[in-house]
């Protein structure tokens, strides 16, 4: 079969790689993002659940506030807002940390909940054996509450994938950019996007296979 | 009351708003003792065990466990709440079985004993997996060490959440209702284990609504009525010799359990 300029395989063994440039930069970007996002919201999740009344309220004043407003506005403040302050922050950079800001709000609330919903009893039994804060909850409360938040926590990770999309309103050439980038010099629209979708379908059903071998993992754990 | 008195609760209040629930308990555990608070529920027999292991803080009176006030220090006078890492280790002279077992569900019944022994004893883990052996086989579960708790019957993660406290060598043992979540053929495997901690000379302190168990085992029997101390003393006095009405009503209850 001899490919020609204009049929779609031709066109996509050309695009390799800005494509591949693309999807390093998506997968990049979502992995750092997961990555701040679930430590600082584990973080701020427990202050939520166990701070004193003042570090409460500036953590529930910080997660109210970053889920009232949206993704978009966050990542052009942060690229273009913070450019105004004379902080140049790589749009690569700003990108990832507004997403992360974003999602670290998802992931405390998502902690906060799970910790809240161990049976109090844990916390009791914790404490009548002499454990102190942090042991009790290193290894009674966040091995159960970790597991509970396992299934939200893959939501957000698959959200932050697509949030990345946003990005390419700063002018971080991911993969949708990419795409858009090749369609632009063959035309070939439907193909690109259909393209760039099943690729997004294949990185997001990688989290979900790694979420749900998570459970797997933790499955002993039944009340 | 003989022997070294090992726990003493004076004038013992707290209230959970503007509800009183412990108007004044006088109290005392020797060493070696066992001890039984019996009484209708709501009558503070509870929040009086949780008290005793800082689970509540009391609002005035004290408990001194080997003499030393739990849960605050004085200073000039005045009640100091001690640290996180003080009353911990306070906790854990004192053990406590729940109502409702409370094990760990991920971890294995033998990694639920062992916990407090690496974490808090700081023994190293070879000693305790020993230790918990040794605690798992008295309660008669040495097979099922490495069953996890949703793996065992309630009598069974009862008895282990009963290892998992003696384990730890406490110089006085509280059960709080540790029966009352079993189905009713369970609780006499419950209630043996008991019986022979008592023997070998453990110090406890219990709330149970099982009347036998609590003639045949107690060295001294306390009556709560409404947050007070209704009547104490030998198990012979307040089940063969009660005084108050409130009492007579209270083990007429159990009427035809003590006729055998």
């Amino acid at each position: 079969m001899d490919l020609q300029p204009g049929d779609f395989l031709f066109e996509l063994w050309q695009a390799r790689f800005s494509l591949w440039a693309g999807i390093v930069a998506t997968v990049s970007s979502s992995a750092l993002t997961i990555l701040a996002s679930t430590l600082c919201g584990t973080l701020l999740g427990l202050v939520l659940a166990y701070g004193g009344p003042i570090a409460r309220a500036l953590a529930r004043l910080y997660v109210d506030v970053l889920r009232g407003i949206p993704v978009l506005v966050l990542i052009l403040f942060t690229y273009y807002g913070l450019a105004l302050f004379g902080i140049n922050v790589p749009a690569f950079w700003a990108g990832v940390i507004a997403l992360s800001a974003f999602a670290t709000a998802h992931v405390a609330e998502t902690l906060r909940g799970a910790v809240e919903s161990v049976p109090a009893g844990q916390m009791e039994a914790a404490k009548a054996i002499g454990l102190r804060f942090p042991q009790r909850l290193r290894d009674v409360i966040l091995p159960q509450a970790l597991r509970r938040m396992l299934p939200p926590w893959v939501n957000t990770g698959l959200e932050v994938v697509k949030g990345t999309t946003l990005l390419s309103v700063i002018g971080v050439v991911e993969l949708l950019l990419a795409s858009q980038q090749v369609m632009a010099r063959n035309y070939l629209i439907i193909d690109f996007y259909l393209t760039a979708g099943a690729f997004y379908l294949v990185i997001n059903a990688a989290i979900a296979q790694l979420g749900a071998a998570l459970e797997r993992r933790f499955s002993y754990l039944r009340y | 009351m003989a022997g070294n008195v090992l726990l003493q609760a004076r004038k013992v209040h707290k209230s959970f708003g503007e509800t009183e629930v412990l108007k004044g308990i006088d109290l005392d555990v020797a060493q070696g003792q066992v001890v039984s608070l019996i009484g209708a529920s709501g009558s503070g027999k509870t929040t009086f065990l949780r008290c005793v292991n800082l689970l509540e803080e009391h609002d005035a009176g004290e408990i001194l466990l080997d003499g030393e006030p739990v849960g605050y220090r004085m200073e000039g006078g005045r009640r100091k709440r001690l640290s996180e890492a003080a009353i911990s280790a306070q906790r854990a002279r004192i053990g406590m079985v729940f109502q409702q077992f409370n094990l760990f569900p991920h971890l294995t019944a033998e990694e639920n004993v062992m916990l407090g022994l690496t974490r808090v004893l700081g023994k190293p883990k070879a000693e305790a997996r020993e230790i918990a052996g040794h605690w798992l086989a008295r309660v008669g579960l040495e097979a099922r060490r490495g069953h996890y708790p949703y793996q065992l019957s309630g009598g069974q993660q009862q008895r282990v959440a009963i290892a998992r406290a003696v384990a730890m060598q406490p110089r006085l043992l509280l059960f709080d209702e540790v029966t009352s979540a079993l189905d009713p053929e369970l609780v006499a495997e419950v209630l043996a284990v008991m019986q022979q901690l008592a023997e070998s000379g453990q110090t406890m302190l219990l709330v149970s609504h099982e009347m036998l168990f609590v003639r045949d085992v107690s060295h001294h029997v306390v009556f709560m009525d409404q947050g007070r101390v209704a009547q104490a003393g030998p198990p012979a006095e307040i089940f063969g010799n009660p005084e108050s009405e409130r009492l007579r009503s209270f083990l007429g209850r159990f009427h035809g359990l003590f006729a055998l």
